[in-house]
C-alpha cells in the first residue's frame, strides 16, 4: 500500500515538473516547485514506512522548513530586487 | 479485528490522499491561468497532504514516528498558507492580470493571455472605423 502511494506521489511530481518546464511565467515554475518540495515531504514520510527506517521524518521535517525558506527568499528576490533590501513604498514614506 | 480496522482506514486514506495528489497536479497541469493554477495546487498541499499523513499516523500507532508526522502536519499546515499568499502577492504586484470571464467576450475566441486581450480590446474600435464595414 506504501508503494501505491510512492507511485502516486512519483505521478505528482513528475506532471508538476512538466508544468515547472512549461510554465509562461516566473510564478507558475515557482508554484511548481513549491508543490514538488510538498510532495517530497511526503514522500520522503512514506518511503520512510516503506523501508522501514522513520528517521526519514527528520529528513523530512527539514526538507519542509527548506522549501518555506526557499520559496520565500526567491519571492523576495522577484519582488523587492534583493533579498536584504527593503520595500520601495516604506523606504518613500521615511525622508 | 481493531487491527484489521486501522489498516483499513490508513490504506484508505493512504490511497485517497494520493489520488488527491495526482488530481491538484493535474489541474496545475491543465488549468489555464496562474491564479487557477494556484488553486489547484492547494489541493495537492492540503487534502492530499492531510490525508496521507493521517494514513501513515494510523500506521504508526501512539509512538514518537506520530508525533514527528503530526509535527509534519503541522508545518504543512502553517507554511503553505505564507507561501501561498506571498506568491499571489508577488504576481499580483508584478502585474500578472487574473484571467476574467468579463475580459473574453463568448462571440470572439478566448485569448492565449491578459495582455492578447488587452491588445484585442483596444484595437477593436479601430476595426469598427474601419471603411469596409457594409
Amino acid at each position: 500500500m506504501f508503494a501505491v502511494t510512492t507511485l502516486a506521489l512519483l505521478i505528482t511530481v513528475s506532471l508538476t515538473l512538466a508544468r515547472a518546464v512549461l510554465g509562461p511565467t516566473v510564478f507558475d515554475r515557482l508554484l511548481a516547485s513549491n508543490t514538488i518540495g510538498t510532495c517530497t515531504v511526503l514522500l520522503l514520510a512514506v518511503i520512510g514506512f516503506l523501508a522501514g527506517r522513520p528517521e526519514f521524518l527528520d529528513l523530512a521535517l527539514v526538507y519542509g522548513l527548506l522549501n518555506l525558506v526557499g520559496t520565500v527568499a526567491v519571492l523576495k528576490f522577484f519582488h523587492d530586487g534583493k533579498p536584504g533590501d527593503h520595500r520601495r513604498d516604506e523606504e518613500a514614506v521615511r525622508p | 479485528m481493531s487491527d484489521l480496522l486501522i489498516d483499513l482506514s490508513s490504506w484508505a486514506c493512504l490511497l485517497t490522499g494520493g489520488l488527491f495528489c495526482a488530481i491538484g497536479a493535474l489541474g496545475l497541469l491543465r488549468f489555464p491561468d496562474f491564479y487557477t493554477r494556484m488553486h489547484a495546487a492547494s489541493v495537492t498541499d492540503t487534502v492530499g497532504a492531510a490525508l496521507i499523513l493521517l494514513g501513515l499516523i494510523l500506521q504508526a500507532g501512539v509512538t514518537l514516528v506520530a508525533a514527528k508526522l503530526v509535527m509534519i502536519g503541522l508545518l504543512l499546515y502553517f507554511t503553505g498558507p505564507v507561501a501561498g499568499h506571498a506568491l499571489a502577492k508577488a504576481a499580483m504586484k508584478r502585474g500578472l492580470v487574473p484571467l476574467l470571464a468579463d475580459a473574453a467576450p463568448s462571440s470572439s475566441p478566448a485569448p492565449t493571455s491578459p495582455l492578447a486581450a488587452a491588445t484585442q480590446h483596444a484595437a477593436s474600435p479601430g476595426t469598427e472605423d474601419a471603411p469596409s464595414k457594409p
